[in-house]
């Protein structure tokens, strides 16, 4: 090479000019360290993460972690108050109308609604994110096709698509989840379809295309990993919404039987006491907002990380 | 130079429909490129210049198939591409690339610099594996002198200049015969202007390239070009060798153009005669009848008004499109 090794802008030492070498990078991690060491910089990310284990482990380990049977009724016990009330009696977060235990029902309820909320969102976010990409990568037809069916399904309000599913698949959580999927896919579709738009004529895109790439590799592999933060924030946002929208649906009996514990339907059951036993409804609002709260975190952190540009504040 | 013909374009056409209306009817055309034929010899640099939205980058752009050309021919070794299956077009994009005007976004902001150099090499199947991939990665990055440890850097810790240094180690990799630089210079400042020309030029050496060199700087094109095309408003107003382009240029608008570069001693710049552009670049979804540049030529008679002249080589190997030459 001639003078143009000399040039200022090649040098080897990190200048103004060229990238600033971050420490971290000097030693090579492997990507998995090098998430994790980056996620316990952030304090709040750290907290998330460890209420969320605790809430999966609650789910997975609850026939060892409940002191008591969730669905064994003792009519005799009905609505004891926690012992954080008078300190008496043997269960911690007391009991409901039924007589049974308010903090079993919490730890098994993790499972109802934490599989409800992530899988449900992992349909929708699925759906929505192909719908999206195709519609605003390829536009025309496929565009218009896509937002009409985009508009149908926004025209059928939820309870009356979920009613008509359980009429003819019958309940269970399955289909509870299959309803909350498959209603809450417009706002990915939108969302991905406008992003995707909004990249696709980029220069990027364009070079990716004169240099020969195929049609998917353009759109999975160019414009895809630029469009993750919006999908990542609905879908941290919409596990709260699943949660509480779970609830609900159980109540008109397209959900879980009114036996299996869940946080929902918790809620919705204390509701009615809550002038006089409120221990019904806090512990399962707590829970839920910790788990939501925690996700949210996390949702924002793994935003963050992706994007290379916050690669040193992170 | 040997004359072995690498591109031959055939009164190329690049319309865009304009559409209006809740029915989204076509209401009228935008004439980017309206019919311009030139070839490109192996081995040479093309310049190719003009105003802004005179169509050049549409011109390359065409050329390279990133547009369906509307109408006319781009032979790219003998083969005339919008004949051929988009699959082949694709294989074919391997021997042509492009280098683009932005660095900044040109780049896939998520990718790291190894990644979009290698990138092509791995669409064509031209590695085996990824040390492969890695070693030859290395060896481009070496090639446009830039620092190969930044190779797992993102672009968006780069300067424009590295950047562009990026830009055409991607164009280079699948080892091309014939490179379009649209503009690859104009976002730069001056001095690394000059960097990224010489990279160019000895790169066009060292490994046998031929560019089509389009950019609105006068100078550079002189510099790096061996024949220069002047466009105005889609046409092609005249092409010939760069030397004579500049000491004897016969077409009104290339006197024009060549009259607004400064030259840079004070005395000779105030005598010179300029010679100065009334109005504005009409628009190209309606240009005027006749010769498209007699709405602004200081020497259009009636006739321009009403004919179109034709491109012709009213020399050897030099031609205008002027009913006056």
């Amino acid at each position: 090479m001639t003078s143009l090794d000399q040039s200022p802008e090649n040098g080897v030492a990190p200048t103004s000019e060229g990238p600033a070498a971050p420490p971290q990078q000097v030693v090579e991690h492997s990507k998995k360290s090098q998430l994790l060491s980056r996620l316990f910089r952030s304090k709040a990310a750290t907290i998330s993460l460890i209420i969320l284990l605790l809430v999966l482990v609650a789910a997975v380990a609850a026939p060892w972690l409940a002191p008591n049977d969730p669905s064994a009724i003792k009519l005799i016990q009905r609505l004891k108050p926690p012992l954080y009330v008078n300190g008496a009696g043997t269960h911690w977060l007391g009991t409901d109308s039924l007589g049974r235990d308010v903090l079993s029902r919490i730890i098994y309820g993790a499972r109802v609604s934490l599989t409800v909320g992530v899988s449900a969102v992992a349909i929708s976010g699925t759906i929505g994110l192909l719908v999206g990409l195709l519609s605003g990568y390829f536009g025309g037809l496929v565009d218009d096709v896509f937002m009409r069916i985009c508009d149908i399904q926004l025209s059928f309000p939820t309870i009356m698509l979920a009613l008509t599913i359980m009429a003819v698949l019958g309940s269970g959580l399955d289909k509870l989840i299959l309803v909350l999927g498959l209603t809450g896919w417009v706002q990915y579709g939108r969302i991905v379809r406008s992003q995707v738009i909004s990249i696709k004529n980029d220069e990027f895109v364009l070079a990716a295309r004169a240099t020969g790439e195929r049609q998917w590799q353009m759109l999975f592999q160019q414009i895809l990993p630029n469009i993750w933060s919006p999908v990542i924030v609905i879908g941290s946002f919409t596990i709260a919404t699943n949660i509480v929208a779970e609830a609900s649906l159980s109540f008109l009996g397209v959900g879980v039987p009114p036996n299996v514990p869940s946080w929902g339907t918790m809620l919705a059951d204390g509701r009615q006491y809550i002038g006089v036993a409120d221990w019904l409804t806090i512990p399962a609002g707590i829970a839920i907002s910790l788990t939501v709260l925690a996700i949210n975190i996390l949702g924002d952190w793994l935003r963050d990380y992706l994007d290379p540009r916050l690669k040193n504040i992170l | 130079m040997k004359n072995e013909v690498l591109v031959r374009v055939k009164d190329l056409k690049m319309h865009f429909p304009i559409r209006a209306g809740v029915l989204n009817r076509v209401v009228g055309a935008v004439k980017a490129v309206d019919g311009v034929t030139f070839d490109i010899l192996k081995g040479e640099t093309l310049g190719l210049v003009g105003e802004s939205g005179c169509g050049k980058t549409t011109a390359g752009r065409a050329i390279l198939h990133l547009y369906r050309p509307t109408a006319g021919e781009v032979a790219f070794r003998g083969v005339d591409l919008a004949k051929e299956s988009p699959e082949y077009v694709r294989r074919a994009r391997r021997h042509m690339q492009m280098i683009f005007q932005d660095p900044y976004a040109s780049l896939n902001p998520q990718m790291r610099v190894g990644e979009i150099i290698g990138r092509p090499l791995r669409v064509h199947g031209l590695v085996k594996d990824a040390q492969e991939e890695k070693h030859l990665v290395t060896e481009l990055m070496q090639k446009v002198g830039l620092n190969t440890s930044y190779r797992d850097r993102y672009p968006h810790e780069f300067s424009g200049g590295q950047r562009q240094r990026i830009g055409i180690a991607r164009a280079l990799a699948t080892s091309p015969d014939f490179i379009v630089c649209d503009e690859a210079i104009s976002a730069l400042d001056v001095s690394i202007q000059a960097q990224i020309i010489n990279l160019l030029e000895q790169l066009r050496d060292d490994l046998g390239l031929t560019y089509l060199f389009i950019a609105h700087d006068l100078g550079m094109v002189r510099y790096i070009s061996t024949r220069v095309g002047v466009m105005y408003l889609g046409k092609m107003m005249e092409l010939t060798s760069s030397d004579e382009l500049y000491d004897d240029p016969l077409h009104p608008y290339t006197k024009a153009l060549l009259s607004a570069i400064p030259i840079p001693d004070p005395p000779l710049e105030r005598q010179r005669q300029r010679m100065l552009l009334e109005g504005d670049l009409p628009s190209p979804s309606n240009p005027p009848a006749g010769c498209r540049f007699s709405s602004r030529c200081p020497l259009a008679t009636e006739h321009c008004r009403a004919v179109e002249p034709k491109f012709r080589e009213v020399t050897t190997r030099h031609w205008v499109a002027c009913h006056l030459v």
